[in-house]
């Protein structure tokens, strides 16, 4: 089982903040999870995140390059969209 | 004195600034910047979003770099975070230096930095629903202004 995390706006275009899914392999690549997404979600959230302002996080930790996601079994992948606070 | 914390809930600035000054005895300046929710005549609210294992940690490093950057005693910054109606206040930072200029410049770098590039995202409730919010090319280019 892998989590995956959807902040701001991403939230809106998956439909849910969470979604766990299972996994059929050990592990899964960038590949992997855009095509988890189209299967268990839709295409609009995989095509945002492919966007350049899109950011990949891996157990709390934010990704240099997210093309070079490895994720196992338990692990959490949150999906960050541009910030904005203050 | 270092005080960096999120809260999910209104609160008064002035409860929190009070005793951050008291705990910088011999401090030379101390300057606080407060941020709320405008009063304008559609918001109906804000809400800020934060991922727990990003968004505290992050502000922790920006107290680092603050810290390191700047001659400080101390350094107070809080976040709200959930919804927050107009008038109520969405941040504080307040520093405590020997001189005011170390004070007045790590408010306006921490300030700049929690508006792009902290782990926040903020939506706006308006009368015709829920409006997501991006930084604006100023709130860029005010941060880019302390990589030169």
């Amino acid at each position: 089982m892998i989590t995956l995390v959807f902040l701001g706006k991403l939230a809106d275009l998956a439909g849910r903040a969470e979604c766990e899914c299972a996994l059929t392999s050990g592990a899964i690549n960038w590949p992997d999870l855009l095509a988890l997404m189209e299967d268990h979600l839709n295409t609009a959230i995989a095509e945002a995140a492919l966007a350049d302002r899109t950011k990949l996080a891996l157990n709390g930790a934010v990704l240099a390059d997210k093309t070079a996601l490895i994720a196992r079994d338990g692990d959490e992948i949150a999906l960050l969209p541009p910030v904005s606070g203050g | 004195m270092r005080d960096i914390r999120l809260i999910d809930r209104a609160f008064n600035p002035g409860t929190l600034i009070g005793p951050f000054t008291q705990a910088n005895p011999g401090l030379g300046g101390v300057c606080t910047f407060v941020g709320e929710v405008r009063g304008e005549t559609d918001v109906q609210a804000l809400e800020l979003t934060h991922y727990e294992p990003l968004t505290l940690p992050g502000m922790h490093d920006l107290a680092d770099h603050a810290f390191a950057r700047f001659n400080l005693m101390g350094l107070l910054m809080v976040h709200r975070i959930g919804v927050i109606l107009p008038g109520e206040p969405i941040v504080v930072v307040s520093a405590a230096a020997t001189h005011r200029r170390d004070a007045i410049d790590a408010v306006d770098f921490c300030m700049d930095h929690l508006k792009s590039a902290a782990w926040f995202w903020k939506r706006e409730q308006r009368g015709d629903g829920w409006h997501w919010i991006e930084p604006r090319e100023q709130d860029f280019s005010d941060r880019e202004r302390w990589e030169k």
